[in-house]
């Protein structure tokens, strides 16, 4: 017997040259495996967009800050429960909109850029996420913004916006030759830019409105699905930020307001559902749905109480969107899937770094009574 | 009826589908971790599918403790039959803890666990972000450890089937009839 023989263990049977080819060929069927592997990994695809890239990006724009979201990075907890009306049923079997539920809720009240410590000012956008806590394990997490359609259509266009926004470190305000250079490139984020701009600012978050932008589809109990946007809508009349408030260099003022509103008492938001008919926008969230749209008052949010971010509170969660319960799916939105990617990606790395204190602290009240 | 040269039927089954399922979902664990478009679709089917291999995994013990393997040849060199043992365990080993590993890191992240429909799984660790970051990329280290260790067993596994041609890959051979040939 040779060597090679002796060393592979292969029989007298076999000649140098099968023993060769076959161990070629075992080592290419272990190697195409390992490569496969690699390809899967997108290691070969080192251009393509990816949840870490996306999140680098924010980091790139808005500096390190360890332990914080990367995006709408400063924020207060909430707490309280969704009453619902029975109104949601017929579109969705999911067990918080059985008639006279009532459903525990957490949630966060933010303001939208990665920056923990900016100080507040109105015309940032604001955003409410809420985790809803139904019976059995279940759970819908949403996180919805007070502007009334989302700047970009895809993930791509996201990750183009947000360098094309970053700003100067000289004026601090972008570059408006890449800001012009993305709205050529995107013509519908120059049209949900101009929408943006056009909404009315509210004094602060208990009179805002805040919607999910993107589209989902409520599945009732026996399978027929809707396409709908939802929106929360405060009880509380809206009314423009006063001169007074304008003025203030407090810079929690829209934190503290509501921490303070709370304080007197509950404060609370309809759930409203928007239905949608055939035509209507489900994976663009650029694009406002015709306004005469029915819709479904379906409960709401009474909140009660308030909590500065700590351990184990909202600050630990992901309201990643597609969080659903049975009866809600998410939409063809290409945005849904990558905000679940981006968050979690997001996530990973904040729960995994050192904490800071928040800049929204529970503050006596302070400029309340405006 | 019992054949000392082969796994029994249940054995060869489970090796098999588990082969299948622990390919795949090694392939969509690197896969969804980079993709953001099917990022959330890839993880619906991780999640059941690497509890369906815990399930799978018990059920394979169960059925190699009350039918133990045939014997390795008795020519093989002793390091390979260490070498063979060891993986092994490693190998049972990883698709229990993987698995456990998986739900534990979601339970710690305060995720609920959702299977299919409204079927959501019960947490196995409290709440906790400090320990998800620390099990988050433990499951990472632990699948690529399964991968490596899979590598080594399919080449060989091959070395016995092409190179010694020693019966041994045959004895996990899927032929249905095995069991009563000879
Ligand atoms: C592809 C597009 C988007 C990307 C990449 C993105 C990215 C992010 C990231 C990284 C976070 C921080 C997540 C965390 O660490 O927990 C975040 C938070 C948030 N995003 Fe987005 N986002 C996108 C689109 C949207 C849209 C369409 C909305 C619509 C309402 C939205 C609303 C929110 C809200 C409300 C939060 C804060 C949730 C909280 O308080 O924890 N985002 N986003
Ligand atoms: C044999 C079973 C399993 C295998 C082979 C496996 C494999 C993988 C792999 C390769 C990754 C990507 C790791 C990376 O590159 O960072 C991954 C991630 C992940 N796995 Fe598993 N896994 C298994 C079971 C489970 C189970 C049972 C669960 C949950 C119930 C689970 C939940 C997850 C999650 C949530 C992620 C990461 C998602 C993210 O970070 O966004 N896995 N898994």
């Amino acid at each position: 017997m040779s060597l090679l023989n002796d060393l592979t263990g292969a029989g007298p049977g076999l000649g140098p040259r099968a023993v060769l080819l076959r161990l070629g060929a075992i080592g290419a069927l272990v190697a195409g495996t390992a490569g496969t592997f690699a390809y899967a990994g997108g290691w070969l695809s080192p251009g393509d967009l990816t949840q870490a890239r996306i999140v680098d990006r924010f980091e790139q724009v808005n500096g390190p800050h360890p332990g914080f979201r990367r995006n709408h990075a400063k924020g207060l907890c909430l707490a309280g429960r969704f009453e619902s009306s029975g109104g949601g049923v017929r579109l969705s079997e999911a067990a918080l909109f059985a008639a006279g539920q009532v459903t525990p809720v957490t949630g966060r009240i933010a303001l939208a850029g990665g920056q923990p410590y900016a100080a507040d000012a109105a015309a940032t956008v604001r955003s409410l996420a809420l985790r809803f806590h139904l019976p059995d394990g279940e759970e819908w997490r949403t996180g919805n913004n007070d502007i009334p359609v989302f700047p970009v259509r895809t993930p791509e266009a996201f990750y183009a916006q947000l360098l094309a926004a970053k700003p100067d470190p000289a004026t601090a305000k972008p570059d408006p030759e890449a800001l012009k250079a993305f709205f050529a490139a995107h013509p519908e984020s120059a049209k949900a830019a101009a929408l943006i701009k056009a909404r009315t600012i509210t004094s602060g978050f208990a009179d805002d409105t805040f919607r999910s932008l993107n589209a989902f589809r409520f599945v009732a109990a026996d399978g027929t699905e809707t396409l709908v946007r939802w929106a929360f809508v405060p009880e509380q009349a809206a009314t423009a930020e006063s001169p007074a408030q304008a003025a203030r260099t407090d810079k929690n003022f829209l934190f503290e307001d509501f921490a303070a509103a709370i304080r007197r008492g509950p404060v609370r938001w309809h759930l409203v559902v928007t239905l949608g008919s055939p035509g209507d926008a489900s994976a663009d969230a650029t694009l406002p749905w015709p306004s005469e749209r029915a819709s479904v008052d379906v409960g709401r949010v009474v909140v009660t109480a308030t909590e500065a971010e700590a351990n184990g509170n909202c600050r630990d969660v992901n309201f990643d969107p597609l969080v659903l319960p049975d009866g809600i799916v998410g939409s063809d939105d290409p945005l849904l899937s990558a905000r679940s990617a981006a968050y979690s990606q997001s996530f990973t790395r904040r729960v995994g770094e050192p904490k800071a204190p928040s800049a929204v602290h529970d503050t006596p009240v302070s400029g309340a009574g405006l | 009826m019992s054949d000392p040269a082969h796994f029994n039927l249940p054995a060869r089954a489970l090796h098999w589908t588990m082969a299948a399922m622990v390919l795949a979902m090694l392939f969509i664990g690197v896969a969804m971790v980079t993709s953001v478009a099917h990022y959330h679709a890839l993880v619906a089917l991780h999640r059941p599918l690497g509890i369906g291999i815990l399930v799978l995994a018990v059920l394979r013990l169960i059925n190699r403790w009350r039918s133990p393997p045939p014997d390795l040849p008795p020519d093989l060199p002793g390091w390979q039959r260490k070498a063979a043992h060891a993986s092994h365990i490693l190998l049972y080993g990883l698709m229990l803890t993987l698995p456990l590993v998986g739900w534990a890191m979601l339970s710690a992240a305060g995720y609920p666990i959702g299977l299919a429909g409204s079927v959501v799984l019960p947490p196995i660790l409290p709440r906790d972000p400090g320990l998800y970051a620390w099990l988050r990329p433990l499951h990472t280290v632990l699948a690529y450890t399964l991968f490596g260790i899979i590598l080594a067993h399919l080449g060989a596994a091959l070395m016995h089937g092409l190179i010694r041609r020693d019966g041994v890959l045959g004895s996990m051979a899927l032929r249905l009839t095995a069991s009563q040939s000879r």
